[in-house]
């Protein structure tokens, strides 16, 4: 059993260390380095000398690489292209207000979502599952942007609920930032739970169709037993892949809707520092975003091998 | 009579159609069972009797509904039940046996879980007592260790556990009437004739009344008193399970048994040709007309009703007299006789197949696995003309020698060679294309074997392009001439699989296989995907074809008395080592190699007054032992360690037959007669 | 993923007008078709109904409301918005349009490789492609973006690549589960070479499957394509995008909601209709689809 931990956490170290390398290798192809980049028309002469000298440019690739990654393990993540700031420093506190919503929405989003799906699963055809099926689509195929941009019209402009813009600072302290976060945190929350209730509803269904249901309910289980000691276990474990899957697609859609709202995360961060041209500072929040994805897809891996029956037994019975 | 405990009236079941018409899945069924009595629901598929033993329970698949009748348990009518109330029934009264335990067990609870379940909704012990009294029960289906089963989860459970699991879960609640739908279908042989004997154990300990769904006659004659036959929906014929399986006097019931492969027969079953018809696809006559060899014009216009005849039995049919003339054996073809003398068409030396290679991570671990070969030491000569049948039970690695032979699967070592010495490459992609075509194979299960994108003529164009070249008119001149050997018109060219059943899919199989002309047909369990009655189509196909052009078949099955209908000289396996080996006559009788004694004596025969005979208890193996007899772990007829070091020799008899065992021809001779096996 | 014949006649690569028809006899189908037939329709012809030039600024017709001139107002720069509604497809539509196809051929053609190569070499590729998965597709494609520009020359590119990536997962796993089924055993029983089992047996049984998966890239990368106009990395002013337009309405949205609305209703109901159409396509064709996160 714990071989087999130890074994997942380092195929889960290899494949940081192959990101890492596809996202150094990709910022390397690049025409340019990160300095041209940066300095753009002011690329020439003594000025990118030193940025270059700053950045430690003047190194082989490999060794570069090598330095990047090393520092970047102990937390070290090297300085942005003009040379002035740690990056470490500047993505903390984007770091901690990307983590609050995106924590906010998923302890929102992720119960509300198997909560609905198991529903409209139990409930397949009657009014409240079309009804739920059909906002679900809605909310699903609708950009971030688009749904952002209609509730904040919605509740910020005709209605006057909710502030539609943030205008706390990134180093304010979580607790400043409802409740200009409510607005955000929502529209991510629709999005996913759109995802995850249309799987649940979809796994709910075909277990309760199934033969162990059907051998329960001969048995004289009564159904909300059945349901919830035989058909959600076995219903749920499947979502606890699509809920990995969705924290990925949250690390991305948070950006669009930091972006809309003003919210001083990492996602805007981004998006900053590409329109500024300060690829190093792209470089590690790559890094960064990437190592939450695999961790949460290696916690998704292990929770799902506990929880399955057929690949717990296989694990802790080997000899 | 008097204790009727299940009393199903006149019930009509069907579902809505795509174009809103109603299609019946039952029609007018009646079904009473009294206390201690047990009856067996027979049919095909699409014969409505699971539908039925469900409805018993209340209970109907969605998309179904009660269009007409009753149906009561007890006197308390189960469709008008409060759900609490039926609740209180299932499980507990009324316990039902599943067709597929591997299915019907929640995966995520462990077995005592589930037992314990069965005990908290039904019976009246303190909830202390559970625990022992789930090992008890446990125990009480004769699974060893009790205990560990009851921490296990299903799927660490073989078929047979998982049934016997689901047994003891059924008798948590004490039934007095039990369901069985299909309990031993997928299980192997011995598996099934053990379980067999332990429902009917607990059937007359308890007595019980039993309600058991099968399309397998031997098994309903083993455990049955009264045996209904359903067809399309119908109730046929109902009668004792003697006069039923004795001397039916429906067609369809004739027609049926005829088309079983017996072990006492010396000639093929006779096909039932055609196919029941769809819900609602039966017109206003009789349902079985299309197939009825005694269909006159009433039959045609007028739908009869259950009628009771003279010997007591109820009969739906017009000329019940006239069936009783039909012929329960028929003219049935007699198998193609083989010269033993005839020059060998495929030489199996010293063959040996293995499934393991070590993967990267043993090897970088320095992991050096003895892996004891999948099969082993196969010497195999077929001669020309020739059907040899290879028979054993799950693991036994005759599917793993077909696939061989074919070039699907490299041995590990030996040889695979045609008539007169000519070695086939191990590898199919390094065989010559003259090999190729020689060589053909036919599978399992027709759904899966044909390209569902394919129509039949597509299909059949393949082999005759790939070997021959044929294209344009002459291409469409044979495929319709094969079509027509294996007795399908010229329609069914343009047809996809999905349009066609499981009998004419796997013709359409057959047909491939002989486009190619070849010498050496491999059969892999090609009957056993399929019905009963189509069963004997296809034996009766296979056997036409290789009379026409004398073909050499291999032919791989489970089922002992479809391998003896078909050839001419059968080789028993056992965890891919060869037991016994001979012409099919003397295999089957004795002296036998002990497992092929254990094999044979757990057969059902669909006779009542024949009881299987169990020598051995139904441990599945999962590999076989690295030295000694194969057989070594189970045998009843072990004489000591020499059984467990030395490989044994072949002891000869007559005529080519052989048998690989440490005693010899006499001793177990002797040993046998003792027993009075068959 | 199981794959399973659908119930109506088919031939080896399905004839369009059934599955068509298939997709028509579905209530979602239908909507779903007619919304993109209609935006398709619109994004051809509608250069030559509009009535006023897109670029034509007015700054003493800023942000004024609808009326009998200017159906949908004009946005801040005194430009007609109905007009920009009606060609802001147009830019989207060419480049999904071309993108998509290449995505799932070169995706779909990958992924039945790597399917069929298997062993260790196969492995080690997916962890590659799994490793590039996991990071964000904006990220991805901004950085593509920011060094080469924008224009479609390289949207079109970018985002075929990097939506090609994912269809690479489901042809594979397509493909394995077609080579484990029998009909191919006996195909190569049979002694018919490789290219011959990969055209006759494997294609004709995974186009199904890459189809329905052709419809979802499409509408992901037209949610891609309009986000990064949103933010201002996709088409450049003064192309009339949907995208772009409610970027630069939604600072004027509380007194001048209409330049929001027009391009939001123009763009869900193209990717709405993109998405019933596909479940229809799915439901017409027997694939059963588990519900993915985007990529």
């Amino acid at each position: 059993m714990l071989r087999m931990l130890l074994r997942r956490l380092a195929l889960g170290a290899i494949t940081v260390a192959i990101v890492s390398i596809i996202i150094f290798s990709g910022v390397e192809l690049l025409p340019g380095d990160a300095c041209t980049a940066f300095l753009e028309r002011e690329a020439k002469g003594k000025l990118l000398e030193n940025c270059r000298e700053a950045q430690g440019l003047n190194r082989g690739p490999i060794e570069r690489y090598l330095d990047w990654a090393i520092s970047a393990v102990q937390g070290d993540l090297g300085v942005s292209a003009n040379g002035q700031k740690s990056i470490t420093e500047l993505v903390g506190n984007r770091l901690k207000n990307s983590l609050l919503l995106a924590a906010s929405s998923l302890a929102l989003g992720v119960p509300l979502a198997i909560f609905l799906g198991v529903i409209t699963g139990l409930w397949r055809d009657r009014p409240i599952d079309l009804t739920l099926s059909t906002l679900a689509i809605f909310a699903m195929t609708i950009p971030e942007f688009v749904s952002a941009t209609v509730l904040i019209l919605v509740f910020s402009v005709w209605l006057g609920w909710l502030p539609g813009i943030v205008l706390t600072p990134a180093h304010a302290p979580a607790i400043e930032f409802f409740p200009e976060i409510l607005l955000p945190v929502i529209v991510l929350t629709m999005v996913m739970t759109a995802h995850i209730l249309r799987m649940v509803r979809s796994s709910v269904i075909e277990v309760m169709a199934g033969d162990y249901v059907q051998m329960a309910t001969l048995k004289g289980v009564p159904y909300w037993r059945i349901v919830f000691r035989h058909a959600l276990p076995n219903a749920l474990l499947p979502a606890i892949n699509v809920v990995a899957l969705t924290v990925a697609w949250l690390l991305g859609g948070v950006v669009v809707i930091e972006v809309v709202f003003n919210y001083p995360g990492l996602g805007r961060m981004i998006i900053d520092s590409i329109s500024d041209r300060d690829l190093p500072v792209v470089q590690a929040i790559a890094l960064i975003v990437a190592t939450v994805y695999v961790g949460v897809n290696l916690s998704a891996d292990l929770l799902t091998m506990f929880a399955n029956p057929r690949l717990r037994t296989l694990y802790m019975r080997r000899k | 009579m008097t204790n009727t405990v299940i009393d199903i009236k006149d019930i009509t079941v069907g579902f809505s159609g795509k174009s809103g018409a109603i299609l019946p899945v039952l029609r007018n069924v009646d079904l009473a069972v009294a206390q201690g009595e047990s009856i067996g629901i027979v049919g095909e598929s699409g014969s409505g009797k699971s539908t039925l033993a469900l409805a018993a329970m209340g209970y109907l698949k969605r998309g179904l509904r009660l269009l007409n009748g009753s149906v009561s348990f007890r006197g308390e009518d189960m469709f008008e039940q409060s759900r609490p109330g039926l609740e209180k029934i299932r499980g507990g009264e009324l316990a039902l046996i599943p067709q597929n335990s591997g299915q019907s067990l929640t995966p995520t609870l462990r077995i005592g879980a589930q037992i314990i379940e069965a005990l908290r909704l039904h019976s009246a012990l303190s909830p202390a007592d559970y625990q022992a009294k789930a090992v008890e029960l446990l125990g009480q289906v004769r699974l060893p260790e009790p205990e560990t089963i009851m921490a296990r989860f299903p799927h660490e459970l073989s078929g047979g556990q998982q049934q016997r699991a689901a047994i003891a879960m059924a008798l948590a609640g004490e039934p007095h009437t039990l369901l069985l739908d299909e309990p031993t279908t997928g299980l192997d042989v011995t598996t099934q004739a053990h379980i067999l004997e332990l429902l009917r154990d607990i059937a007359q300990e308890r007595s019980m009344a039993m309600v058991y769904v099968s399309h397998d006659l031997g098994a309903i004659a083993r455990v049955c008193d009264r045996v209904i036959v359903m067809y399309a929906g119908e109730v046929v014929l109902d009668g004792t399970t003697r006069q039923v399986l004795k001397s039916p006097v429906h067609p369809y019931a004739r027609g049926l048994l005829a088309s079983i492969p017996r072990l006492a027969d010396q000639h093929l079953p006779v096909a039932l040709d055609g196919r029941p018809p769809a819900p609602g696809g039966a017109g206003q006559g009789c349902s079985f007309v299309d197939r009825c060899a005694l269909a006159k014009e009433r039959c045609h216009v007028e739908r009869p009703e259950l009628s009771q005849v003279d010997s007591g039995e109820l009969v739906r049919c017009f000329y019940s007299e006239e069936a009783q003339a039909l012929s329960l054996v028929g003219a049935g073809g007699v198998p193609v006789e083989v010269k033993s003398d005839a020059p060998p068409a495929l030489t199996l030396g010293d063959l040996s197949i293995s499934y393991h290679s070590p993967g990267l991570f043993d090897r970088f671990l320095g992991r050096q696995s003895i892996h004891v070969a999948t099969v082993d030491d196969i010497d195999i000569t077929v001669g020309r003309g020739e059907t040899l049948g290879l028979v054993g039970e799950s693991g036994s690695g005759k599917s793993t020698i077909l696939k061989s032979i074919a070039g699907l699967l490299p041995p590990a070592d030996g040889s695979i060679e045609m008539a007169e010495g000519e070695a086939l490459a191990p590898a199919v992609e390094n065989r010559s294309p003259d090999h190729l075509r020689r060589v053909q194979l036919i599978f399992q299960n027709p759904d899966d074997s044909l390209n569902p994108r394919h129509t039949v003529a597509e299909i059949l164009a393949q082999p005759l392009k790939l070997y021959f070249g044929l294209s344009g008119a002459e291409l469409n001149t044979r495929s319709a001439e094969i079509l027509d050997r294996v007795r399908l018109g010229v329609h069914y060219l343009d047809r996809l699989p999905s349009q066609l059943s499981g009998g004419e899919k796997q013709r359409v199989a057959i047909a491939r296989a002989f486009a190619a002309d070849p010498e050496v047909v491999l059969c892999d369990e090609v009957t056993s995907a399929l019905d009963v009655s189509v069963q004997a189509a296809v034996l009766d196909l296979l056997n036409a074809l290789k009379e026409r052009q004398g073909t050499t078949y291999v032919f791989v099955s489970h089922d002992l008395a479809v391998v003896k209908a078909l050839s001419d000289r059968v080789a028993v396996l056992y965890q891919g080592r060869l037991c016994e080996i001979g012409p099919s006559e003397q295999v089957y009788a004795t002296p036998s190699h002990p497992y092929s004694e254990v094999l044979l004596g757990a057969v059902l025969e669909p006779d009542p007054d024949v009881a299987p005979n169990l020598a051995t208890d139904d441990v599945v193996e999962s590999s076989p032992p690295a030295q000694g007899c194969p057989f070594q772990r189970r045998c009843p007829r072990k004489i000591g360690q020499i059984c467990d070091t030395d490989t044994p020799p072949w002891q000869e008899t007559t005529n080519g037959h052989a048998i690989r065992c440490h005693h010899g021809i006499d001793e177990l001779m002797r040993l046998q007669a003792e027993d009075g096996s068959a | 993923m199981t794959i399973t014949a659908g119930s109506r006649t088919q031939n080896r690569f399905t004839p369009i007008v059934q599955v068509l028809r298939d997709v028509v006899a579905r209530p979602s189908g239908a909507i779903g078709l007619t919304l993109v037939c209609l935006h398709l329709i619109l994004a051809l012809i509608s250069p030559m109904i509009v009535a006023y030039d897109y670029k034509a600024t007015n700054s003493s017709m800023m942000l004024t409301g609808p009326d009998a001139a200017h159906w949908l107002g004009t946005d801040h720069l005194g430009r007609d918005v109905f007009t920009r509604v009606l060609l802001g497809g147009r830019e989207a539509l060419l480049v999904t349009g071309v993108a998509t196809p290449i995505a799932v051929t070169w995706g779909g053609f990958l992924g039945i490789l790597f399917g069929l190569v298997g062993g260790r070499i196969d492995e080690v590729l997916m962890r590659f492609v799994d490793a590039f998965l996991s990071l964000p597709w904006i990220l991805k494609m901004l950085v593509l973006i920011v060094t080469f520009g924008t224009g479609v020359e390289v949207l079109i590119p970018t985002l075929a690549f990097f939506y090609g990536i994912p269809v690479i997962r489901i042809a594979r796993a397509a493909t394995h589960d077609v080579i484990a089924r029998d009909f191919v055993s006996a195909a190569r029983a049979r002694g018919h070479g490789r290219m011959t089992i990969i055209w006759r047996e494997l294609l004709p049984n995974v186009l199904d499957t890459l189809m329905v998966e052709g419809a979802m890239r499409w509408s992901w990368m037209l949610l891609a394509f309009s986000s990064l106009s949103f933010l201002g990395f996709g088409v450049s002013p003064p192309t009339p995008d949907w995208g772009l337009m409610i970027a630069d309405a939604r600072g004027f949205m509380s007194f001048a909601p209409w330049g929001v609305l027009g391009p939001v209703i123009a763009l869900s109901s193209l990717i709405i209709g993109i998405n019933l159409t596909a479940d229809a396509l799915a439901k017409a064709l027997g694939i059963d689809r588990a519900q993915k996160a985007p990529v």
